[in-house]
């Protein structure tokens, strides 16, 4: 994250094709999800038409889960609404992170934000270069909107002759995918200890809350980390704590 | 119905935007910093942990931790991220068929 960016090298062909290659791997993986989120869609009770438009309009898979969760478990579709909003949050904080990265203006940005999302956020915040955090951005960004709306319209179409998406393993393909985002942002000790207490918070909370509100919750666990001051931390965790304009490494992910 | 999706794919793009257009001196302040890094491992973990353990409003430990523990392996190894993914799915698949 670069405030005040020095002069970056230009992007090599190998660099750049090996950030649109990851893109489109994240793309294909987000796939199998979109496809298992068609099919719960449909059989929640929504039609092919809803369920793709939920996926083009609203495009952001917690969310649109949580919508079609809420209405399957017998839920009002407006409270399945708040729920997918609550979790659609997750986006704002995403967007106060690669906003500088991105520095985007004007339609640029307006199209950008459909984009931001758990994956090209992932994508991007890792890059040392401006350049390489926009293309780890587009790249991811149009490769799970393609292949994330065919899915789910193939999934939707599918519908219940897929039968339980549990028999193909997709309910922990969807926590190994979180695992695998959230992986390269765990390496320093202020972050497992935030993971381990966002993962007990939200494990508390599921059986005395409404599903969205667990996850939600854990954000709270963020807040107040980040209130407490840097001066008690060690060497180990400075790379997470230096002022944006500091930062050049951008070396999350591993 | 409509009306939910509507309002849904409305307000979620306002929040995506409105990410994007905070003004940049609210981002220079270390507290904003400290926890615009720490939300995504607070939320993405959270719904790691809401995914493999909860059915319903119950905790459960079923095939999902199996497929989780074999994407750690796989992460540890320093596989790419569809290769994770596949691991999960299929170890989850394969131990609901034992």
């Amino acid at each position: 994250m670069t405030t005040a960016p020095p002069p970056e090298p230009a992007l090599s062909p190998n660099d750049r094709s090996a950030i649109i290659r990851d893109g489109i791997a994240v793309g294909v993986a987000t796939g199998v999800y979109g496809l298992s989120f068609g099919a719960i869609s449909v059989a929640a009770g929504l039609t092919v038409l809803q369920t793709c438009a939920l996926s083009i309009l609203a495009f952001t898979g917690a969310t649109q889960f949580a919508l079609v969760g809420v209405v399957a478990s017998g839920g009002a579709p407006m409270s399945g609404m708040v729920t997918g909003l609550l979790l659609g949050t997750r986006n704002t904080l995403y967007g106060l992170r690669v906003a500088p990265l991105l520095d985007w203006r004007g339609w640029r940005r307006a199209a950008a934000a459909h984009f931001l999302i758990d994956e090209t956020t992932a994508m991007s915040v890792n890059r040392a270069t401006r350049a390489a955090a926009r293309i780890g951005f587009l790249s991811t960004g149009l490769a799970v909107f393609a292949l994330w709306n065919l899915a789910t319209l193939a999934g939707a179409i599918a519908g219940e002759s897929l039968g339980d998406p549990r028999i193909y393993g997709l309910d922990a393909a969807v926590a190994g995918a979180f695992l695998a985002l959230a992986w390269p942002r765990l390496k320093s000790r202020r972050n497992q200890l935030v993971a381990v207490l966002a993962v007990a918070l939200a494990l508390s909370l599921v059986p005395v809350t409404a599903a969205g509100v667990p996850v939600l919750a854990a954000a709270v666990i963020a807040l107040l980390m980040g209130l407490v001051p840097d001066s008690s931390d060690t060497d180990e965790i400075r790379a997470d704590e230096l002022p944006a304009a500091e930062r050049s490494d951008g070396g999350e992910r591993g | 119905m409509w009306l939910a999706i509507v309002l849904t794919a409305g307000g979620c793009y306002l929040l995506k935007l409105a990410g994007l257009s905070v003004p940049i001196a609210v981002l220079e302040r270390p507290v904003v910093q400290r926890i615009a890094d720490l939300l995504p491992v607070a939320l993405l973990t959270a719904l790691i942990g809401v995914q493999v353990f909860a059915s319903g409003s119950q905790l459960v430990v079923d095939a999902r931790l199996a497929g989780l523990a074999a994407a750690t392996v796989a992460l540890l190894l320093r596989a790419p991220f569809i290769v994770v993914v596949f691991v999960a799915a299929a170890t989850a698949a394969v131990v609901r068929l034992l």
